[in-house]
């Protein structure tokens, strides 16, 4: 975008970030830079750690090592105070919509609204309805959130994490469990608030299909390391067998179908063993 | 909005019925009803035996509970029972010959003291020390010391 | 041999971990309840879930436990002929003890297992995260009000427990059984003392609440965020809470009552 009003083109910078739960180490020395304006997309199969990236990013969970760089300011050294600064123009899907389940469409949308500003009643509710307006559930607004379908929930979550006017969204797995329609409805959402609201948006997603359609750029993470990146074009290009295998869906591949175990006939043959 | 209304006037109605119930138990549960320990002066006796007097046992005068027991010592040298008494300040004038005797409110009730004015002009102050004590009644003795002598040698 | 060791060795440490991120923790929502008063619509609606709807059990419960002491100490005590004590017995058991016990066990089955069950759907469907995403504090929204709410619930919960025993044992001893009215509540204003019986009482209640409304908010926030978890989580609320309940009303009356 403008370089000039930037100092830097990357919204959110990584370098060296390590973190392990247990002795599992989720990622290792990773480093990768999102893009203002762009929507970039992370990648990578279920358990690589996709959701932990953003909890580290939204400062949920700090890093054993390394730099994250949120539009200048270093989130694992922030004070809880400044946190909650960077946190309020950061907007977040949860895979689940993570809606307050005891108040309605309306007051959900209202909450970041509520809790952040001293805005008079009658101009939170034009926010709310043009909030909602805009994920198309203004005709909703009055439904508790056990009354939503999945995608219609993850909608509300949307116009909740915009609420506010975010410079970047994140988005945990916003396809998984959805109906093709609703997909549909969700990437064409993600895709047009990111141009009109000028927004960043980050999707983690094991989704190819949709996310590769709306995505500027890709990162594909597995084994806790980028194994590759670039756009969607050259990433479906990309010689890595590994790689062509998660965008294709090989059942076979670098990837093994078989969980390691020892000679299949041995196995068999060695008997007396309950297991 | 209905909704939030009735809800609060539920709160309400249970803060309000709580503290009545708190209320109910100390004014009518409690002797806090009958009697406050805060206003009142203290007056001492010596028994030979105070028997099952204890803290708090009320102290009367012709029927009416007019304060209660605050301390039961021992006089290390007279082997006296010392009962301190506090009586409320709306009976300030009792007369210095008053009688102090130790009665049994039925025949398994509690113990209490209880006080017989006497005829003379000055009242006792506070601090002051009533001189003519009655340890327990006859009827009393005649059927309270044998089951005194067994309780006392019980509770040894 | 061995193994047992290490084994009771590595449970006393996780016991010693778990105590010592449940202080924490308390210190945090204690921390936040002064944010609760500046918001008191979110008390509110937390007295309701917390107290009110705890209100019919205790009411019911605190009637028939009060009834069924007028008819047992009716009994008992009319062997010895001291039937106009009946107040006394039903007022200073309910009082003293039942009052704070029973009322606190059943706050915890009530109250505080649908707490921890609450708390701990909030974890799993991400919505305590959430929170902490749109830069709200949960503990100051969401654990805060309950604590406190918890806390001022449980005494009046257990007051009304002993006032509407005491009636419902002068149902059975004087409706039902004959004993003299005023022998029932005079005995009986005679012999409990505000200091010793009612303050001492309404502490124990107070201590219950508060016990009771930390284990169940921790347990809840401190839960596995599956449905797994959260239905362990719960259990282990109510489990806890008498454990603790019971365990406290020994001490506390060891001291209240000790040297009487």
């Amino acid at each position: 975008m403008d370089a000039q009003k930037y100092p830097t083109p990357h919204l959110v910078s990584i370098r060296n970030l390590s973190f392990s739960r247990g002795s599992t180490k989720i990622f290792d020395d990773v480093s990768l830079d999102i893009e203002r304006g762009k929507i970039t997309a992370i990648m990578g199969p279920s358990g690589t750690g996709k959701t932990t990236l953003l909890k580290l990013i939204g400062g949920q969970l700090r890093p054993e090592q390394g730099d994250i760089t949120v539009d200048g300011q270093n989130i694992p050294q922030l004070s809880r105070t400044k946190l909650y600064q960077v946190r309020k123009r950061i907007g977040m899907l949860f895979q689940s919509g993570a809606l307050l389940t005891d108040m309605n469409v309306y007051d959900n949308v209202a909450f970041p609204l509520r809790a952040h500003t001293q805005l008079p009643e009658s101009m939170i509710r034009t926010l709310v309805l043009m909030k909602l307006q805009a994920v198309g559930l203004r005709g909703a607004r009055g439904l508790m959130p056990n009354e939503l379908s999945g995608g219609m929930a993850r909608r509300v979550a949307l116009a909740r994490a915009i609420a506010l006017d975010p410079m970047m969204v994140l988005y945990d797995e916003p396809f998984t469990g959805q109906d093709p329609i609703s997909m549909g409805v969700l990437a064409h959402l993600i895709k047009s608030l990111n141009s009109t609201l000028g927004l960043t948006s980050i999707i983690v997603s094991h989704d190819v299909s949709e996310t590769s359609l709306i995505a500027d750029y890709i990162y594909v993470l597995a084994d806790g390391k980028i194994i590759g990146h670039g756009t969607p074009a050259v990433i479906r290009q990309s010689p890595s067998t590994w790689i062509q295998q998660f965008m294709t869906g090989a059942a076979d591949g670098p990837v093994h179908f078989h969980y390691p175990a020892k000679n299949y006939v041995d196995d068999l043959l060695s008997t007396g063993k309950r297991y | 909005m209905q909704h939030t209304n009735t809800q609060d006037t539920l709160v309400g109605l249970f803060v309000v019925a709580g503290i009545a119930g708190l209320f109910f138990l100390a004014l009518q549960v409690s002797n806090l009803g009958s009697f406050t320990s805060g206003q009142g002066y203290t007056l001492t006796a010596n028994f030979t035996n105070s028997g099952g007097l204890k803290v708090r046992s009320p102290v009367s005068l012709a029927g009416v509970k007019i304060g209660q027991v605050s301390a039961i010592d021992l006089n290390p040298t007279t082997y006296q029972s010392v009962v301190t008494m506090h009586i409320d300040t709306a009976y300030n004038n009792l007369p210095d010959d008053t009688t102090a005797s130790i009665f049994t409110a039925g025949l398994l009730g509690e113990q209490y003291v209880s006080l017989e004015p006497g005829g003379s002009d000055t009242y006792l102050k506070d601090q002051g020390k009533i001189d003519i004590t009655q340890p327990a009644i006859i009827l009393e003795k005649a059927i309270g010391q044998f089951l005194f002598k067994s309780a006392e040698e019980k509770s040894e | 041999m061995i193994r047992l060791l290490r084994q009771l060795g590595g449970d006393t440490r996780t016991g010693f971990t778990k105590l010592g991120r449940s202080s924490r923790f308390l210190l945090l929502a204690l921390g936040g309840v002064v944010s609760v008063l500046l918001r008191p619509r979110l008390l509110l609606n937390q007295l309701y879930s917390v107290g009110v709807l705890s209100f019919l059990i205790i009411s019911i419960s605190g009637l028939f436990v009060g009834m069924v002491l007028g008819l047992q100490g009716y009994y008992t005590l009319s062997d010895f002929g001291a039937e106009e004590t009946l107040g006394v017995l039903v007022a200073a058991s309910l009082v003293r003890e039942l009052g704070p016990v029973i009322s606190g066990l059943l706050f915890a089955g009530r109250a505080g297992s649908a707490l921890t069950a609450e708390i701990g759907l909030m974890k799993a469907t991400e919505q305590l995260s959430g929170m902490e995403m749109m830069a709200v504090d949960p503990i100051k929204r969401i654990i805060s009000p309950r604590f406190l709410a918890g806390c001022l619930s449980m005494p009046l919960l257990a007051a009304l427990f002993s006032a509407i025993g005491i009636i419902g044992g002068e149902w059975v001893g004087v409706g039902l059984l004959g004993v003299d009215a005023g022998a029932y509540w005079g005995q009986m204003q005679a012999k409990l003392d505000f200091q010793n019986d009612i303050v001492n009482g309404f502490i124990k209640s107070l201590v219950f609440g508060f016990v009771a409304t930390w284990i169940a908010l921790f347990e809840g926030y401190d839960a596995v965020p599956t449905a797994e978890g959260v239905s362990r989580a719960t259990t282990r609320t109510v489990v806890n809470s008498a454990f603790s309940i019971l365990g406290i009303d020994f001490i506390l009356t060891a001291l209240m009552f000790g040297d009487d």
